[in-house]
């Protein structure tokens, strides 16, 4: 029997990892991308072992909402970054600095 | 198993909403560019009709539905009925720019009014499920809405960015509602509230409760979660700055009293000192930094900014009063802001977006009335006497010093006078400068007419402010 202490360790660390590669990462776009869809699977192991300990499915419910919007946010995620590539020919983090003041 | 039917009644202006969005989705299609005014007129309908369907309905108790995620109470429906205001308003300054600027398209109204219903599921939230999924759909309309203007460069790096943050700070409140699920084993909030009460709170609900307020202050725009904020409004096309300015805050302050005051009324002072800080930080950096601005879309955003900060010393003082010289705050916030944005619109022409503070210069020579309603506009927003934001300003100070918190309420005071200067200057390009550029403002009858009205109107409802601030206490106490 796995202690729900370790799910919530893994989930705390990816969430760690994921914060880490939005605001180190300074070259690719789409890292920033991978880092978001990792925070919300952090998010999940996180509802899945509380649902699972705590005997209540709501939690589980929860993750398929997560899940379902998960999809519809990379979509316009990856999107807006097509029309980003489109009219700067690139998509380096640094070069996202035409609006400032 | 028993599978009780729910209470669709409960629903009934979410649903027309849904319905209307997904006919104009369809109608849309068989449209031509000629005829795309139906669209618009349809838009505008589909809000008149869930005012009509809120307002007859209205009722003072407080009705849940769909096992218990969804309530319906009387401050849900004064909020939503100042949504549907604010967004019809927006539909009706936004048209001509979005003629002028070929993005006169059916996607920026289903768009509008898909946010709409995310941030009326919002507002009606009882369960962390509704408040989410509610978040979600506003915010996933809005970066959309933003990226609008595929051709332009400004608009979509401020998409971008708006992006990869707001996503960020969905991901900081959703990490916070897994604890907090751990925490009290229930999803919804008033199970959630009575867990806290009983029980001895534990050191996760109070880690839950940092992450929640890190999510509300990003999507509120509180210093130090900001920096979206001045990208997203200057590189946004102004139609779509004028819509996130408006009716989002509104369902922003809605999310943070169902989330700390219905959901974690336990934790108050663990929350009253983060807001503290954060208000604070957004009185400062918001007005000292709008000053060194010389883009007047930033500049708003700046004053955005502080103003969020005002709104939750507010909600701070943790008091039913204090609650709702909150609420008072933001749906004047709200009006003062769509004016403000909508003088922007009303200069911009075609190939020019009036978006330099200079672009104000001499206002005066070229339209008094309006050169008088953006003083109108102006002074309220810097909490002049007998404009709205004057009264604003001075029941969030009243509840604070009841609250015995006057050092906040000086400082408050000292930030906002130093915000006047930025708000002056405005006035003294419009009334003493030479205008750089001399032609006419275009003629445009509504947007002429509603601009007067909404003018005039902060001024009305700063003499007489009475009306408005009773139904605010009458839905919290």
């Amino acid at each position: 029997m796995i202690e729900l202490s370790s799910y919530l360790i893994v989930s705390a660390i990816l969430f760690a990892l994921s914060m880490a590669g939005i605001f180190i990462n300074r070259k690719n776009m789409i890292i920033l991308l991978m880092s978001i869809e990792l925070m919300l699977l952090a998010v999940n192991i996180n509802f899945v072992a509380f649902s699972y300990y705590l005997g209540d499915t709501a939690g589980q419910v929860f993750v398929f909402f997560i899940l379902t919007v998960a999809a519809a946010e990379a979509a316009i995620g990856l999107a807006i970054l097509v029309v980003l590539f489109r009219n700067r020919r690139t998509i380096n983090v640094q070069d996202m600095d035409s609006l400032k003041g | 198993m028993d599978f009780a039917i729910p209470n669709y009644q409960v629903a009934i202006p979410e649903m027309f909403i849904l319905a209307m969005a997904c006919i104009i989705l369809l109608v849309d299609l068989f449209l031509t560019e000629r005829t795309r005014s139906v669209t618009y007129l349809l838009s505008q309908s589909a809000l008149l009709g869930a005012a009509v369907l809120t307002l007859t309905t209205f009722s003072e108790g407080s009705q849940l539905a769909f096992s218990d995620t969804f309530v319906r109470d009387a401050k849900g429906d004064v909020l939503k009925a100042f949504i549907y205001l604010s967004t019809f308003m927006v539909f009706l300054y936004a048209r001509s720019y979005l003629q002028v600027r070929n993005l006169f398209k059916g996607e920026f109204y289903v768009l509008g009014l898909f946010a709409v219903l995310g941030m009326m599921v919002m507002v009606s939230a009882h369960n962390l499920l509704t408040v989410y999924l509610g978040l979600e759909l506003l915010s996933l309309a809005l970066y959309a809405m933003v990226a609008l203007q595929r051709d332009s460069i400004f608009a979509s790096e401020a998409a971008m960015k708006y992006f990869i943050l707001g996503a960020l700070a969905s991901g900081m409140l959703l990490y916070g509602m897994s604890m907090l699920y751990g925490a009290s084993g229930s999803l919804d909030l008033s199970e959630i509230s009575r867990q806290i009460t009983t029980n001895q709170m534990s050191l996760v609900t109070v880690f839950a409760l940092v992450f929640i307020v890190v999510g509300v202050a990003f999507k509120l725009g509180a210093v130090p979660f900001h920096m979206w904020v001045p990208d997203v409004y200057q590189g946004a096309p102004t139609a779509v700055t004028l819509f996130i300015a408006s009716a989002p805050k509104i369902a922003a302050f809605a999310m943070m009293i169902r989330l700390l005051v219905d959901g974690l009324s336990g934790l108050q002072s663990h929350w009253q000192d983060m807001l503290i800080i954060l208000s604070v930080l957004s009185l400062a950096v918001g007005n000292l930094f709008a000053i060194a601005q010389t883009n007047i879309k930033r500049m708003l955003a700046y004053s955005t900014i502080s103003h969020m900060g005002f709104l939750m010393l507010g909600v701070l003082t943790g008091s039913s009063e204090g609650y709702a010289a909150a609420m008072f705050y933001t749906i004047s916030y709200t009006l003062m802001s769509l004016a403000a944005f909508g003088m922007v619109v009303l200069l911009s022409r075609t190939g020019f977006e009036a978006e330099r503070i200079d672009d104000f210069k001499g206002l005066n020579e070229r339209s008094p009335w309006f050169a008088l309603v953006m003083m109108f506009v102006m002074f309220s927003m810097a909490g002049v006497p007998v404009f709205l934001g004057f009264w604003a300003k001075l029941f969030v100070l009243k509840e604070l010093v009841h609250a015995g918190m006057t050092w906040l309420a000086i400082v408050a005071v000292i930030f906002s006078v130093i915000g006047v200067f930025y708000y002056l200057r405005i006035i003294k390009l419009m009334y003493f400068d030479k205008a750089e550029d001399k032609s006419p403002i275009e003629k445009n009858l509504d947007l002429h007419f509603a601009l007067s009205l909404n003018g005039v109107g902060i001024l009305a409802m700063g003499i007489l402010p009475g009306s408005l601030m009773a139904l605010c206490i009458s839905v919290f106490v």
